[in-house]
């Protein structure tokens, strides 16, 4: 046992002594909380849009007022002809030009009814979905006003509940993610590549010869990135906490223990790549494309899987990041327990068993 | 060996992340409460049911059983009209509908809401004509008709918004990351030392070992775009020579950067990890799938520092919209006047003695 602790303390050691990856390790997760929670919005804010009011009277010129004061948008450009409004979106100036059609206020007085026509730089389809329907908002919201006498008829009002997140902060999304992904970083990566790097290096035989055991070199091995891990899931939680107020709404102890878990994944999956592999360099690309990428693009952290084409979906399902950010939502944000996530857990547990019954034998092997 | 990587990378990378980084809401889960069962909000459940951006999850009388099915995912929103909305519509000239939307993604939840508001709009247009017959007459009030309309992508296709985004990545990573772990590994090796110890000029070591990386980079991008327009028909509308002039003058930027990295560093694991979380937050601030407007003012200001915004702006204007050089002059000349400085500061600093 003195061998082991031995061990797991020069392995300390190791990781403390590269001060650069150690501040890249724990930057990561605090930038990337810091950008998600404070940059990364889709909300409508100060979008640059242009008029083109062929009518030139007082209601347009109220509406005109409405919008610049809505908060949503900034009037960057007025506009005299239609031929404009192609050049305004080739230089990316506005992003929505406002058409009113000629004697905008006459018609509706007198037809009681106007058109306004929003043409909007669809090259971001998504943006300009917003925008036009921010737009059109804002000018119902003038007509309702301007009705106040006579109320509109027949009129439906949609009243929209966000739950969960009721001021569609990007947090809430990038929380569950962010910890997912800097586990995977860490126990897989990191793990791989410190032990392909003993290999390569040839120190390995040196380890072997030890009267340390193969189970102990490998668990010297991986202790320190488990107490980093957790180190990085705790900041993680504060950070949300404190900075942003996203506390755990469910049960804190399910939560550690459901990362312990996933901890322990990664970590049979770092193991795996390293015995396959034997190269540093190898290693890192198999960890940063086999892992990385699919835990952050094919695991619903960004995109929902919903979306994804069928063949794409059945990747997602064999990602065990997808679970594990499943889990983090249901215990994270919405404060269900355990009951609600049973079923990922027990595919966790069933992946972990797996893949530490395949990294074992391996292991195994090459030392034969 | 290096031939079917070129090839295979940038094909990969555009089946899979095109297809994956999708946001394009096409089949929001709906869950149906209709508890007046009145022929107008037959009317609205129908439209949603016609909808091609949602698809009818389930039919539910209560609340309970509805917040449930948000809570195990298996519908994204819910749509419930009370009892009464009908006659509520009629008495009192007005009705609530009520939408709830799980809302943990907050961008899916904002452009579900408007496609729902979009679609109970459309609806409400229909039952004032049914009701009153003509339009124009709605009782005597006045109302504006608002008719958007989308340019450029009316369609509102996401994987031609995508397509140029990841050509970018592509690009960047290959540009930077290759070229930085080529010269860090020389390091790590101890090679680097005999090649400094050689007659070499230190320009001349710097542009052979970029010079490749700069050319695959081009390469990749110009492959990257045929197969875009092969799989995915994304319209290119502008000058792909533009294109590629502005992405030579990119990656000189970008290459730039991973020489100061690859200076800074003395493993390839530190390389790979600097790189990481420059180029994470680098890419995530560039506009790829969030529109650079509404970030807050202190971080557009620090995005005039970020090549991989402008190559963002400037590669979807070209490509979507057929913007020409003069649209994107003073983009083009920032990104010239960095791409230079970059470089030479990188080389500058670069010493031949470690």
């Amino acid at each position: 046992m003195k061998h082991f602790f031995g061990f797991v303390r020069k392995e300390f050691h190791h990781i403390f002594r590269d001060r650069r990856t150690l501040i890249i390790l724990f930057g990561i997760p605090v930038a990337q909380m810091l950008l998600f929670g404070y940059i990364i919005t889709t909300e409508v804010k100060d979008a640059r849009i242009a008029i083109l009011d062929h009518s030139k009277d007082e209601t347009t010129r109220k509406i005109i007022n409405k919008l610049a004061s809505s908060g949503y948008f900034i009037i960057a450009k007025y506009l005299s002809h239609e031929q404009e409004i192609e050049a305004c979106f080739r230089q990316g100036t506005v992003k929505e030009v406002v058409v009113f059609e000629p004697d905008f206020a006459q018609k509706l007085q007198n037809e009681k009814m106007a058109s306004v026509h929003l043409i909007a730089d669809a090259s971001d389809a998504n943006s300009a979905n917003l925008i036009v329907n921010y737009t059109g908002a804002v000018i119902n919201d003038f007509i309702a006003k301007e009705n106040t006498s006579s109320a509109l008829p027949l009129q439906i009002i949609s009243e929209p509940r966000m739950l969960y997140n009721p001021e569609l902060k990007g947090v809430y999304m990038f929380v569950p993610g962010t910890m997912a992904m800097i586990l995977v970083l860490i126990c897989a990566l990191l793990t791989s590549v410190s032990i392909v790097r003993e290999k390569e290096l040839g120190t390995m035989e040196v380890l072997l010869v030890s009267p340390l055991k193969p189970l102990q070199i490998v668990l010297g091995k991986v202790t320190p990135y488990i107490f980093l891990s957790f180190v990085n899931v705790i900041t993680i939680l504060l950070l949300s906490n404190f900075v942003f107020g996203l506390p755990v709404r469910g049960s804190i102890t399910l939560l550690l223990a459901e990362s312990f878990l996933f901890i322990s994944l990664a970590l049979s999956l770092g193991i795996l790549i390293s015995s396959s592999t034997s190269s540093q360099q190898m290693a890192m690309v198999a960890s940063m494309l086999g892992l990385m990428l699919p835990s952050i693009l094919l695991s619903g952290f960004i995109f929902p899987i919903d979306n994804m084409p069928g063949w794409i979906q059945w990747i997602c399902y064999i990602n065990p990041t997808t679970y594990f950010i499943i889990i983090l939502k249901n215990i994270m944000l919405k404060g269900l327990g355990f009951m609600s996530v049973w079923k990922e857990t027990a595919i966790l547990a069933g992946m972990t068993l797996f893949l530490l019954g395949v990294s074992t034998k391996k292991f195994k092997v090459r030392l034969g | 060996m290096m031939l079917p990587v070129i090839f295979i990378i940038p094909l990969v990378q555009l089946l899979i992340l095109v297809n994956a980084a999708n946001m394009e809401m096409k089949h929001i889960k709906i869950c149906i409460m209709d508890n007046d069962l009145s022929s107008w909000s037959r009317l609205i459940t129908g439209k949603f049911g016609n909808s091609k951006f949602f698809t009818v999850q389930s039919n539910t009388f209560s609340m309970e059983e509805a917040r449930q099915q948000i809570e195990n995912g298996r519908a994204d929103m819910v749509l419930h009209i009370p009892p009464g909305f009908e006659r509520n519509l009629v008495r009192e000239n007005k009705a609530k509908t009520q939408l709830l939307f799980n809302a943990i993604n907050g961008t899916v939840a904002g452009i579900s809401n408007a496609y729902a508001t979009q679609i109970i709009a459309g609806a409400n247009r229909e039952i004032i004509m049914e009701w009153y017959g003509n339009p124009k007459t709605q009782g005597g009030v006045a109302a504006i008709n608002i008719i958007p309309s989308f340019w450029y992508n009316p369609d509102m296709n996401y994987k031609i918004f995508m397509v140029p985004a990841i050509l970018v990545l592509l690009v960047t990573l290959i540009g930077m990351m290759l070229a930085t772990l080529n010269i860090v590994r020389e390091k790590e090796m101890g090679n680097i030392e005999q090649i400094n110890v050689t007659p070499i000029r230190k320009i001349h070591f710097v542009t052979g070992k970029l010079l490749p990386f700069w050319i695959i980079a081009l390469v990749m991008l110009a492959i990257g775009l045929l197969i875009g327009k092969l799989i995915y028909n994304i319209p290119m509308l502008g000058s792909l020579p533009l294109l590629f002039v502005v992405a030579g003058i990119y990656l000189l930027a970008m290459l730039g950067f991973g020489l100061m990295i690859s200076n800074g560093a003395a493993t390839q694991q530190q390389a790979m990890f600097v790189m990481f979380f420059f180029i994470l937050i680098f890419i995530m601030m560039s506009g790829i799938f969030t529109p650079t407007d509404s970030m807050p003012h202190w971080a557009q200001t620090i995005n005039y520092l970020n090549p991989v915004s402008y190559f963002m702006r400037i590669i979807r204007m070209i490509l979507l919209k057929g913007s020409g050089f003069m649209d994107i002059l003073r983009d083009f000349i920032i990104l010239l006047c960095y791409g230079i400085a970059v470089i030479t500061l990188a080389v500058f600093r670069y010493r031949k003695v470690s």
